[in-house]
């Protein structure tokens, strides 16, 4: 009932987290296990020619026999770039075929560019990668993504790293609705609130890097985060009350009140 | 002279090497990476098969931290 199935594997956490932005490697690792992540997002990049021989490599502090990896393509703005980022992953990582494809279209704003998104969707999708893919929030292009044979979907909640929280859950209500893949929040998310929302409105899961990494204390965030996914999540699942303005309908016994008789006069003048 | 553009730096080569020496000489052996031979990907299996010739573009990528 309360897994994660994405491309037919199960996970039990709804947390996904990035790797970027931390002090040290130390940190890093700190905050993944404490946020109890099974999936870990990482970049792909040119290795430094003739520096640093024995830095340590992020793969021997999560190792892809512990953690699901999930290589992105943050940074590529063309197809192209996409493309061959997560070709180069999949020899990286053996053979993996879990990804996520972002295709940005503007440094500003790193807003995604959906047209050049569902091209490099298809070309990998053909190539037998398994796509989970960073969208915006427009219900049209997550259905067509979702028929193009993405295993999730991404939308944003906000721009990323901005922090700013969902700032259209109908949006992202109505991509829920519609979906038959899993839908995950990713980009936004600035504090646990923001992820309780998320996954009350019905998300599958949520991925976030910014938050955790560049809070003061990482590591209580990641802490944070975990029990903030896990809440929303029980609270989606319990199925919220009714909003409802003046109910009359108080949780205690209206009956054997002790009540002085200016006050019953007062009460039934009320009503 | 083989000249090759690593991660987009020039290197000079006084003969023809594969990507093994390649490795061995940028001091990459055991690490992992993948590299990418004009745009197309070399699987390690044929790292000593592939004889670099001059003007090749070689791509050489680690993992790194990113959301």
């Amino acid at each position: 009932m309360n897994n994660l199935v994405i491309a037919g594997k199960t996970y039990t956490s709804r947390l996904l987290i990035g790797t970027g932005k931390y002090k040290d490697f130390n940190e890093t690792q700190m905050a993944v296990k404490t946020s109890g992540a099974e999936i870990i997002t990482i970049a792909i990049r040119r290795t430094n020619i003739g520096q640093n021989a024995n830095e340590p490599n992020l793969l021997d502090v999560l190792p892809p026999s512990k953690y699901t990896l999930l290589p992105n393509t943050a940074g590529c703005y063309t197809v192209d770039d996409a493309v061959r980022t997560l070709r180069l992953a999949r020899e990286l990582l053996n053979g993996h075929s879990l990804v996520k494809l972002e295709v940005l279209g503007d440094p500003k704003t790193l807003y995604p560019n959906v047209m050049e998104t569902i091209k490099a969707a298809k070309i990998l999708i053909k190539e037998g990668f398994q796509v989970m893919v960073y969208t915006s929030d427009d219900p049209i292009v997550a259905k067509q993504l979702e028929e193009l044979g993405c295993v999730a979907v991404m939308p944003l909640a906000s721009l990323i790293g901005s922090g700013m929280g969902i700032l259209n859950p109908w949006n992202l209500q109505i991509i829920i609705e519609n979906a038959n893949i899993p839908v995950l929040v990713d980009a936004g998310v600035g504090t646990a609130s923001d992820a309780t929302i998320a996954m009350e409105l019905g998300c599958d899961g949520v991925l976030m890097n910014t938050a955790i990494a560049t809070s003061s204390n990482p590591v209580l965030m990641a802490s944070a985060m975990r029990k903030a996914v896990e809440s929303g999540r029980e609270a989606y699942l319990a199925g919220r009350m009714a909003k409802k303005l003046y109910s009359a309908n108080p949780s205690s016994p209206v009956n054997g009140v002790i009540t002085s008789t200016e006050a019953l006069t007062k009460k039934s003048a009320n009503s | 002279m083989v000249q090759l553009s690593i991660n987009g730096q020039p290197q000079q080569f006084e003969s023809p090497i594969n990507i093994t020496q390649l490795v061995d000489h940028l001091s990459l052996q055991g690490k992992r990476i993948a590299i990418e031979r004009n745009g197309e990907i070399v699987p390690r299996s044929r790292f000593s098969e592939e004889i670099l010739v001059n003007g090749d573009q070689i791509e050489i990528v680690v993992a790194v931290g990113g959301g």
